[in-house]
């Protein structure tokens, strides 16, 4: 990995400047769960950035094995997340955050 | 110098595609851009030297969450130009709070909370990258390894349960009841006479009235 210039600095930063486009879409992006499960997808992917940078520039494989755990829990996750939003479609016809409201919480 | 060139192309398209996910108005758009985001990522990774993860990230998310996304917003039918409503409402505050996150975020990588971690690469080991994770996956970290596999395992029951359901319109198969049939409950020996025919008063299994 012959980089010269870039540091680990940068790539944290690009890390951190992905992390908040996720966290913009979470807020821009209120009523469409689909988008949201992908910008948690986006976030989990910074993460995962940040964790194989460190692991990389410190020579410690510790970072690519937590890395690997993260894929499968975010794989996880997606699966039962599009379930239940299939679930939901199904039942009220329609994705909105804002139909979720049977409970009255 | 051609890593650091790559880096600034790959990382660049990376934001990009983000910005392009979350601002994209139709669903399909943003899962292609989460495609670019992810191929941009692995390249990512491979320069970084982690190949395996790289390809294991191309492999998952975008042959199986990227696929299944599509799956979903091609299945369900709604109308997405009213899902975009409350795109101008919600965007000063969340930019105010995205604008927070940054500065701390930047505040912290700069005031040293990783100065304890080279800022240039280490020396690259002579074993590939692979046989590394392998050497430690399978021994300090099996047991997690095997948890992840129990994960994905209720993952996969969890979402046929979830979806599955039962229309009364389609028969099914019953399997039990096929096998316990037996063959004095669905057939009858007899012999007509010549001419007479089999009436239907003959035909009467035992259980067939059931």
């Amino acid at each position: 990995m012959p980089f010269h210039t870039v540091t680990l600095e940068h790539i944290l930063f690009l890390a951190a400047i992905l992390f908040t486009l996720g966290i913009v879409g979470l807020f821009i992006n209120r009523k469409n769960v689909i988008v949201l499960l992908m910008c948690l997808e986006i976030m989990l992917l910074a993460v995962n950035i940040n964790f194989v940078a460190i692991s990389s520039f410190s020579g410690d494989i510790m970072g690519q094995i937590f890395t690997l755990f993260i894929f499968a829990v975010a794989a996880a996750e997606v699966a039962i997340g599009l379930a239940i939003l299939t679930l939901f479609f199904r039942n009220r016809g329609s994705v909105e955050i804002d139909d979720a409201d049977v409970m009255k919480g | 110098m051609l890593a650091d060139l790559l880096f600034l192309l790959f990382g660049g398209t990376l934001l990009l595609a983000g910005l392009g996910v979350i601002t994209a108005r139709n669903p399909m758009y943003c899962v292609l851009f989460m495609v670019l985001a992810f191929v941009n990522a692995t390249a990512l990774f491979v320069l970084l030297g982690a190949e395996f993860l790289g390809l294991l990230l191309l492999m998952v998310y975008v042959g199986a969450i990227a696929v299944m996304f599509l799956f979903v917003i091609m299945t369900i039918d709604i109308d997405f130009a009213v899902l975009k409503e409350g795109f101008a409402t919600y965007l000063p505050i969340g930019a105010l709070l995205a604008a927070l996150l940054l500065i701390e975020l930047i505040a912290a990588i700069k005031g040293g909370l990783f100065s304890g971690v080279a800022t240039t690469p280490s020396e690259i080991s002579d074993k590939p990258d692979i046989i590394r994770i392998g050497e430690v996956l399978f021994t300090d970290y099996a047991l997690p390894f095997q948890l992840i596999g129990l994960i994905l395992l209720v993952a996969m029951v969890g979402s046929i349960v979830l979806t599955h359901r039962r229309r009364p319109e389609v028969k099914r198969q019953d399997v039990a009841a096929q096998i316990a049939r037996k063959k004095e409950d669905s057939m009858t020996m007899t012999s007509p006479k010549a001419g007479a025919g089999v009436r239907k008063s003959l035909f009467n299994p035992k259980n067939v009235e059931k």
